[in-house]
């Protein structure tokens, strides 16, 4: 038999059987998360919160990195302005807090579109060490700015805003469910984007821009809608993270638009797997699982924390789950395509 | 006299398709082989797996008596084997010269130095400190010959040594290779023109498909034959 | 005048960037690697050659001769144990590894050394300066950091260009494939250059050490202006490196001159200028040839 002859007829699936199982599954699981705050206790939700905006930003880096080939080390900018907008929206103009989280994410999504006018033309190198510097930039205006609601380079808090409004229950319970929400709406958000010609745009970027552009990708709209929607999600992690911490500040080791966020959303995208749907979230439960049980001591954390990025690195490249993907061809979420011929059962990516 | 180059039943994977298929033939010393066949055929891989650029999926190659099927394809230029990669593939930014003194790293010793490559190749030594990315195809191809040339070696594999060059040129090309022949080298050739693989070639094989289909003597075979055997015509007619 | 004042040290400051910075350039040209924990190697630099001059009383030049050797070695063997490992996995690999050396690092050293600050002596010369007018004094050291910065570069240009070794570097980083069939053994050519590039790191945590105090946490914003100076200068020169470090000093000085606080953004800002301008004269064409037919 010659391998010329025609595979026979073909059709392009986009759900199999697990993967619808699995999705119905999570949003199963969504609303039963829903009951959290009902069900369990002040630590469990306080934990769940850390882990939603974890899962936020390894979802969002990943879209950059893994789908748009987009290696941004200033994603912090992003978390930051969402912060501080929340701050400046409820304190200044004394809107209610969660109202200033929703304001501040189209913010920080708005913040992106100039953003990437400067910086999406650059090839990746500079593209990267573009984006810190914006986010440092950002970083410096924060802290200059006279401000008292901002705060300048003391930080400022949005205490006030809340205990005007919540008690500290309720602020728990609200935050919670407004953290639950966004990932939720966020997730719901890629994965639209990626089943939608933005999706097969992307992955055709992905392997040749230039084969890509000459079939009439828009290349530079593709990276800019990610680019933006990455700026809007990180901006929504930052103002769940000013509504579970409070405190803020600009500069120094614990500062809001700290490089170390970058260095967290590299560890969980890439041990998780880099361009995968699922890869994100499991590498954010990693890193969760890392920090609350890890050592507790902040040297051991670290040094643990840097020896396992360096042992995927070394060992397990794919993350964990590209690697399960690569082994056994599974896709929970449906993003992609596959080709299965109609006589037999086997499908092929 | 054992073979220099003995090929043993090589399979080599590109990608899910296989483009070698249980391919075996020898290349005695001094010999030169023609290998052909249409776009697809498997004739680059099977070049590439040669030289160790290309990991095969089964079977051996054997490089005078020694098994360097695993071996790294620096180490196989070590031993002798050069390849004049498919695109000519220099270093775009290096010079000519640099380009051929960076061939040096094989620390094979013979003939051929700088001088005796611009010698060989006149046309480049008024191109010598060039960049390799200014220079026509038919310099670029001279170039790479050249650079192949610098590791002395006991193999030279040449790629599709004509591809996207004006006939003129490779008529310049041939006449080199001509030479080089005539002073006992071991080549074996990929070719896509016919005519000027049965020009220069004690022997040749036809792959089709990854697989071998014909093999001889330019002067036993007759261009109906190879025709056939280029194409798969006889094939086709009969499933 | 003060600002002829201003504009020298900006230039000498740019000295200290670039000196960091040649060793990012060159793994970043050579293996597209950026290495994240470049920093901290040039911060181990300066550990290991206060312990050297701790124990053994050589002033820190003499410890040099120790460390210098030490840091090639290490350089080598990162490369061959984790790095080459990671580059076969993908571009983004990398990081990943780099990040994780940078954390292990940085926290190791805290462990080590505890928080407590640390200096390197400069010797004699550290008192020198040289009073050019009333307002411009020029100290020698900072003049011997912007020498050290220059010989580095002119030895790694000397290097890549009139050496067999600089030639398999630069083969290899425009065309590994190619490069081993003729017969480059790509791996050790990439180890050679982190080797070369660990070791320029630590002559600059060196030199850094000498004119400022260091603990274990110094270096992160360092890193950032010596990758704005690889960027600035264009990625893949080194004499880019050189004057993009310069730049970078003077901006970074002249903002400081208008306000203290200004000091790190004005860098920022000449970066980002300089980066808009230079796509806007390239770009034009890239976005259109990006554009495609849709």
């Amino acid at each position: 038999m010659s391998a010329l002859a025609a595979p026979g007829p073909v059709r392009v699936q986009r759900w199999t059987p697990l993967s619808a199982v699995f999705t119905g599954g999570l949003a199963g699981v969504v609303v039963v998360l829903a009951f959290a705050p009902v069900v369990f206790g002040e630590n469990t939700q306080n934990n769940l919160i850390q882990l939603y905006f974890l899962v936020i930003l390894a979802v969002m880096w990943n879209a950059l990195a893994g789908y748009g080939g987009l290696v941004s080390v200033g994603q912090q900018g992003f978390i930051g302005i969402g912060a501080y907008a929340t701050v400046f929206f409820s304190l200044q103009h004394s809107l209610n807090p969660y109202l200033s989280m929703l304001i501040a994410t189209l913010v920080g999504g708005a913040v992106a579109i100039p953003v990437a006018l400067v910086v999406l033309w650059l090839r990746s190198g500079a593209f990267a060490i573009a984006t810190w510097v914006v986010a440092e930039v950002f970083a410096i205006l924060v802290s200059l700015d006279p401000n008292p609601a901002i705060g300048g380079g003391t930080g400022t808090s949005a205490l006030l805003p809340f205990t005007a409004r919540y008690t500290p229950t309720e602020r728990l319970h609200y935050t919670y469910w407004a953290a639950l929400v966004a990932v939720a709406a966020l997730l719901l958000l890629l994965f639209a984007l990626l089943r939608s010609r933005l999706g097969g745009a992307l992955q055709a970027i992905r392997d040749d821009e230039e084969a890509a552009a000459s079939v009439g990708v828009r290349v530079l709209l593709g990276k800019g809608i990610l680019f933006v929607v990455a700026g809007a999600g990180c901006a929504a992690a930052g103002t769940i993270i000013v509504a579970w911490q409070l405190f803020i500040q600009p500069l120094g080791p614990d500062s809001i638009f700290g490089v170390d966020w970058t260095a967290k959303m590299i560890f969980m995208v890439l041990v998780g797997g880099l361009g995968t749907f699922e890869g994100p979230i499991i590498g954010a439960v990693a890193l969760y699982l890392l920090q609350t049980y890890g050592p507790n001591d902040g040297v051991w954390y670290f040094v643990l924390l840097g020896g396992v990025a360096i042992g995927f690195a070394l060992l397990l490249p794919r993350g964990i789950w590209g690697t399960i993907q690569e082994r056994f061809n599974v896709q929970l979420l449906p993003v992609g395509h596959r080709l299965r011929t109609v006589s037999n059962g086997k499908g092929t990516r | 006299m054992s073979a220099l180059l003995e090929v043993d039943a090589l399979d080599a994977r590109h990608g899910l398709l296989q483009a070698v298929r249980q391919v075996s033939f020898e290349v005695a010393e001094g010999e030169s082989l023609a290998l052909v066949g249409a776009n697809g055929a498997g004739k680059t891989t099977l070049l590439r797996a040669i030289a160790g650029a290309h990991r095969p999926a089964g079977g051996r190659v054997l490089f005078a008596g020694r098994d360097i099927t695993r071996l790294a394809a620096h180490r196989r230029v070590k031993l002798g084997i050069a390849l004049v990669p498919e695109g000519r593939r220099l270093f775009p930014n290096l010079t000519v010269e640099e380009n051929l003194r960076v061939a040096a790293a094989s620390r094979r010793s013979g003939p051929w130095t700088v001088q005796a490559v611009l010698e060989a190749f006149p046309l480049l030594q008024p191109l010598r400190h060039n960049r390799a990315a200014s220079l026509s195809g038919g310099e670029q191809q001279a170039t790479a010959i050249g650079r192949a040339l610098m590791t002395n070696p006991r193999l030279l594999l040449l790629d599709e040594v004509s591809l996207g060059l004006a006939p003129v040129v490779v008529d310049g090309v041939y006449r080199s290779l001509a030479k080089l022949l005539e002073s006992g080298s071991t080549i074996v050739l990929v070719e896509q023109d016919l005519r000027r693989a049965m020009g220069v070639a004690d022997r040749v094989l036809c792959m089709l498909e990854g697989r071998i289909v014909l093999e001889g003597a330019p002067a036993d075979l007759t261009r109906e034959q190879v025709t056939e055997a280029y194409f798969g015509l006889r094939q086709v007619a009969g499933a | 005048m003060i600002w002829v004042s201003v504009i020298v040290h900006g230039i000498l400051l740019g000295g200290v960037y670039a000196l960091l910075a040649s060793g990012l350039a060159l793994m970043f040209g050579v293996m597209r690697i950026i290495n994240l924990a470049h920093g901290s190697l040039a911060l181990i630099g300066a550990y290991m050659a206060y312990l050297v001059a701790e124990h053994f009383h050589f002033s820190t030049y003499l410890a040099l001769v120790l460390v210098l050797p030490g840091a090639l070695l290490v350089g080598y063997v990162l490369q061959r144990s984790m790095l080459e490992r990671s580059l076969r996995a993908g571009q983004l690999i990398p990081l990943l590894t780099t990040f994780g050396l940078l954390i292990v690092i940085a926290n190791l050293l805290q462990y080590f050394f505890s928080p407590n600050v640390h200096s390197l002596n400069m010797g004699a010369i550290g008192s020198a300066s040289w009073q050019v007018s009333s307002t411009l004094t020029i100290a020698w050291f900072d003049v011997l950091t912007f020498g050290v910065a220059v010989v580095v570069l002119v030895g790694l240009e000397l290097v890549l260009h009139y050496t067999q070794l600089g030639r398999e570097l630069r083969a290899t980083a425009e065309d590994a494939d190619t490069a081993e069939l003729v017969g480059i053994n790509a791996r050790a050519v990439y180890a050679r250059a982190t080797a070369i590039a660990v070791a320029t790191a630590a002559l600059a945590g060196v030199f850094y050490g000498m004119r400022s105090s260091f603990d274990p946490t110094t270096g992160a914003d360092q890193l950032l202006y010596a990758f704005e100076a690889v960027v600035i200068g264009g990625i893949g020169s080194l004499w880019g490196t050189l004057w993009g470090g310069v730049a970078l000093g003077v901006a970074q000085s002249i903002g400081a001159q208008i306000d203290p606080e200004y000091f790190a953004l004005a860098g920022h800002v000449v970066f980002l200028a300089v980066l808009v301008v230079r796509a806007t004269v390239q770009g034009r064409g890239l976005q259109l040839s990006l554009r495609g037919a849709g």
